[in-house]
């Protein structure tokens, strides 16, 4: 049975919620604290939403240097699935593990409300188990969600398909309506949708599922 | 010694700045007009010891590019803070 990781941030607020989607999708769950330094035994790590360290100076900057962080950054390197979810994404990318960075969203309101997502990209751990094309509905819940990144980045980003899902109408203000992306090799992956929220049609949506259990069942195929 | 030190956090060039472009759309009806330009940015004083000033501004622009920025969309320079107070 797939082993998963959710990683504990002081301020981190998805956390069980991300744990109880993918038990329900079959795997089993652990969450690790911060301050650990070994995620061996764990065939994918998440890193939940949340405001972690406070959210202060900017989202993920103080999180980034958890000592966590370096066993993330070795399990990714070593090929293992890690997904960033919302606050998790402000994280991967502050940590240099997914490029570009999260800013205050246009319109500078904290936003928190459905979006209908494009799936861009299936050549990655979080939408291996979608269709390319394919539109998801999935709550954002952010202040700090638009996506941004350089030139030189973009057309690599859109080069190597690693720009993963799109809203279908920009709610942020992200660069080419990104709503996550995955590094080169896609078993790193970062969204501000959540879809730990989406896992039930009588809370809005299951739209999430698909996400997740393509995330849960991943590990096998990467490794 | 201490030497104070003032780190300016300032958005990168071609990088969009709602908070900015929000409080230039405010002006005006306020009656402060002809304001264009508006950028935010953050601001850090820090006393930092060394063995000089040169020095500190080193140490000070080390921390600020690692931690106090994030250099894919900020930029950070690090200025004598003498006279500032903390």
């Amino acid at each position: 049975m797939t082993r998963i990781g959710v990683v504990i941030f002081p301020g981190s607020n998805c956390d069980y919620d991300a744990a109880s989607a993918v038990s329900e999708l079959g795997a089993t769950c652990e969450y690790v604290w911060h301050s650990a330094t070994d995620l061996s035994g764990f065939d994918g790590v998440i890193l939940p939403g949340g405001f972690a360290h406070g959210d202060y100076l900017r989202p993920g900057a103080l999180a980034r240097f958890s000592p966590v962080m370096e066993a993330v950054a070795n399990f990714a390197a070593d090929g293992g699935a890690v997904l960033g979810i919302c606050n998790g994404f402000q994280v991967l990318t502050e940590a240099g593990l997914l490029p570009g960075a999260l800013q205050k969203n246009r319109g500078l309101t904290f936003l928190c409300q459905p979006t209908t997502l494009i799936v861009a990209s299936t050549r990655s751990v979080l939408t291996c188990a979608a269709t390319k094309g394919q539109e998801l509905v999935i709550p954002i819940s952010h202040f700090s969600g638009a996506y941004t990144c350089d030139d030189e980045t973009y057309e690599a980003l859109e080069a190597n398909g690693q720009v993963v899902l799109r809203y279908r109408d920009n709610p942020n203000g992200s660069r080419g309506d990104i709503a996550g992306v995955a590094n080169e090799a896609g078993n790193v992956v970062g969204l501000m949708p959540h879809p730990e929220r989406a896992m039930s049609t009588l809370l809005g949506s299951a739209d999430g599922r698909v996400l997740l259990s393509g995330f849960v069942s991943a590990p096998v195929d990467v490794h | 010694m201490n030497f104070p030190v003032i780190v300016d956090v300032t958005l990168r060039e071609g990088i969009a700045d709602p908070e900015g472009a929000t409080i230039e759309r405010a002006l005006p009806a306020l009656g402060f007009t002809g304001v264009t330009n508006v950028r935010a940015a953050k601001s850090f004083r820090l006393d930092v010891e060394a063995t000089d000033e040169a020095s500190a501004l080193a140490k000070a622009t080390a921390l600020a590019e690692r931690l106090l920025s994030n250099p894919v969309i900020e930029n950070a320079v690090a200025r004598s803070g003498r006279g500032s107070t903390p």
